[in-house]
């Protein structure tokens, strides 16, 4: 029936292959690119200029991650309550209810029970400070000092860039366990000693990197020198010995950086200028913040987290060495530049703003 | 597809296996193994495997070597408790560390260094042999030093690296971990710590050298498989019409740059360029912490490290609500 297409197809032979392939490429190809213009790069990205034109300064972002809120603020909002302004004369907390935390008895009974449900809702625990033996209400005790504490006296790190304070929430998140909290875990290496024992290893305080897995316990517990440049061009000395700092401790350095970067979602930039880390007249406002930042942590550590050791049960102690859980930056920050996206949370709650037990309610 | 432009080696010649000159200095002595022939290596190049010389240097070299890769490999193991999926899994984040810093030139314990000051004398002497190897088998050969040169400058890095910076620091700590991130978190430590390599002039030489290294490979290479129709890739005597393929290729550039190297020349150039890497690089590491300490500063103090007009900080050129969207 096709007899004659057969016939002819033999004595006109033609390459279809080639041409083929070239279509087929060149079309895909014209396809892809007129996708691209028309409904855009799927993995766009937004970036926030943090330094001099020319040093590659900047924090960039996928437009997708820009676009979602942090879910927390949404947990957040519907905790919150705006105070209830005390007139005068209104039943104090102390002689109206039991077993209220030491500092609070002050409050009015409407802004004392409004606190206790928020902290209930924030901490996730329903019956927090019902039970005076509970080492829950011990604890807690401890934390609404050192939330008050924060608010008064660490205004330069919490409201660097405007008013936004810490609450439980801020770590807390409805967990009665904060995420993103820290144990010791050095030695990781237990065949070695000495550098050789605290690297190399997959673990979360590495940042899941080969470098030093003690940043954090020797930064933000023994208070250790961060920085390893010398600040002359020429300096004499043996590494490891009379301040001469080592390759390891730039490791460490190295290690304490990326976890800071990595708890704020932001790269070395944000800060530094990376051709000269160590130059103070080369970084940003935010590496003040973020030294402010180091010395809160070092503090919160060691007057309030670390003595708490004491009152936990064996389950909340760290899996190694039985030490008490710490914070540091992620523990706040959960991978955001400031926590919960700036968030104002303590403009509802002057109850938390103040260590003096005199809350002010002016602004309200 | 033309026969010239595949990835591999299209033509592979096979008859008995070529067993290479005797004529002088005993040189079939000491060649080890029946020959045979493998297509798989006969697309990378030549298909005859085999056989080998291996000799006191070559024994000496592979036994050390192997010492020292086992060191390494049960120190390793060892950091995972024995366990071979956890050696597999943390492959690349385990190493061999040098001792801490607190030993300083001393013979430090077993387990804080001590089988990496083992290992490395190991390596040394493995390395050395080898070296010693393409020395001797090249003047067996009457050829000229140049493999043995070329490779002894690498090994000038990795003596800097190892032995020779190590020793003028005062500590082995100094030294590079033998691990795949390891030696990589080394390579980045050193470079923060010294105050940025990059304003290291040496540093600076190493890399032209490298890059040159790529590009004039790329250019020698792109040169004679293009005229390798015409026979260019064969030795001056087999090219079957002179005329037509090196001559060329020169040509093509002469006219392309007005300069062309010569058959002999470019091959001169290469091997500058490649041995030049790790001579400049490693002067470059010799005098990072023994003659400068921070080499921005450095750079400062010799006027080539501009300050840059412009404000620090991200509140001159944006604000973070409007980055995260939360204003118009």
């Amino acid at each position: 029936m096709f007899s004659w297409f057969n016939k002819w197809n033999k004595e006109n032979p033609t390459d279809v292959e080639r041409p083929a392939i070239l279509v087929g490429v060149v079309g895909v190809a014209v396809i892809a690119a007129a996708a691209l213009v028309v409904l855009g790069q799927p993995y766009a990205t937004e970036s926030l200029q943090t330094g001099p034109r020319g040093t590659g300064m900047y924090v960039p972002k996928f437009k997708a991650d820009l676009g979602r809120p942090d879910p927390g603020i949404e947990g957040f909002l519907a905790s919150t309550s705006a105070p209830v302004a005390p007139q005068g004369g209104e039943q104090t907390a102390g002689s109206a209810r039991e077993n209220v935390p030491p500092g609070l008895e002050g409050l009015t009974v409407d802004n004392y029970d409004r606190l206790l449900a928020a902290m209930r809702e924030w901490t996730g625990i329903p019956d927090l400070f019902d039970d005076p033996d509970s080492y829950q209400t011990a604890v807690g005790h401890v934390m609404i000092g050192m939330v008050q504490n924060i608010n008064e006296n660490w205004d330069g790190h919490v409201n660097a860039n405007k008013q936004v304070g810490v609450t439980c929430y801020t770590c807390h998140r409805g967990e009665p366990v904060p995420s993103d909290i820290w144990f010791k875990q050095t030695p990781v290496v237990m065949a070695a000693e000495g550098w050789s024992a605290v690297q190399n290893r997959v673990s979360p305080l590495s940042s899941f990197t080969s470098l030093p897995s003690d940043a954090l316990e020797a930064y933000l517990l023994n208070y250790e020198v961060i920085g390893v440049h010398d600040l002359e061009s020429r300096v004499a000395g043996i590494p490891g010995r009379d301040g001469y700092p080592g390759i390891q401790h730039a490791e460490r350095t190295y290690a304490f950086m990326n976890y800071i970067a990595n708890s704020l979602g932001v790269n070395c930039t944000f800060c530094h200028n990376t051709r000269a880390f160590y130059d103070g007249a080369q970084v940003t406002l935010q590496w003040s913040t973020e030294t402010l930042g180091i010395q809160m942590v070092q503090e919160l550590n060691e007057t309030y987290l670390v003595p708490l050791a004491g009152l936990y049960p064996p389950e909340r102690l760290g899996p190694k060495l039985g030490d008490a859980p710490k914070a540091a930056c992620r523990t706040c920050h959960k991978g955001y530049q400031q926590p919960l996206q700036g968030t104002n949370v303590i403009a509802d709650w002057p109850e938390l703003a103040t260590t003096s037990g005199e809350p002010d309610y002016s602004g309200n | 597809m033309a026969e010239y432009q595949n990835i591999f080696t299209q033509v592979q010649v096979r008859g008995a296996p070529e067993m290479g000159m005797d004529n002088a200095n005993n040189m079939a002595e000491e060649r080890l193994g029946q020959p045979g022939f493998s297509k798989l290596i006969g697309w990378i190049g030549n298909a005859q495997l085999g056989p080998v010389y291996l000799g006191w240097t070559g024994m000496i070299s592979i036994a050390t070597g192997i010492l020292c890769l086992n060191i390494i490999g049960l120190n390793m193991l060892a950091q995972v408790n024995w366990s071979i999926p956890e050696f597999l899994r943390q492959g690349f984040w385990l190493a061999l560390e040098p001792p801490s810093p607190e030993y300083g030139l001393k013979i430090p314990p077993l387990q804080d260094g001590g089988w990496y000051i083992i290992a490395s004398f190991f390596l040394l002497v493995s390395v050395c042999t080898w070296w010693l190897r393409t020395y001797l088998l090249a003047e067996q050969h009457k050829m000229g030093k140049h493999v043995a040169w070329a490779f002894a400058s690498a090994i000038w890095l990795f003596l800097v690296l190892g032995l020779f910076r190590p020793i003028l620091m005062g500590s082995w700590s100094e030294a590079v971990p033998y691990g795949i991130f390891p030696h990589l978190d080394w390579t980045t430590a050193f470079s923060i710590r010294y105050g940025n390599l990059y304003y290291n002039p040496f540093h600076c030489l190493s890399i032209v050298f490298l890059y040159g290294s790529c590009l004039l490979f790329a250019m020698h290479g792109a040169t004679i498989l293009a005229v390798s129709r015409f026979g260019g890739d064969r030795e001056l005597e087999q090219i079957v019409d002179r005329g037509t393929a090196s001559e060329r290729a020169a040509l093509f550039w002469r006219w392309t740059m007005g300069f062309n190297a010569t058959m002999e020349g470019i091959h001169r150039w290469a091997w500058w360029f490649a041995v030049l890497t790790p001579i400049t690089g490693g002067i470059g590491i010799l005098l990072t912490g023994t003659v400068v300490d921070n080499w921005f500063i450095w750079a400062q103090e010799h006027n080539f490290a501009p300050m840059y007009d412009g404000s620090y900080g991200y509140e001159s050129y944006g604000s973070y609500e409007a980055f995260i969207g939360q204003e118009e």
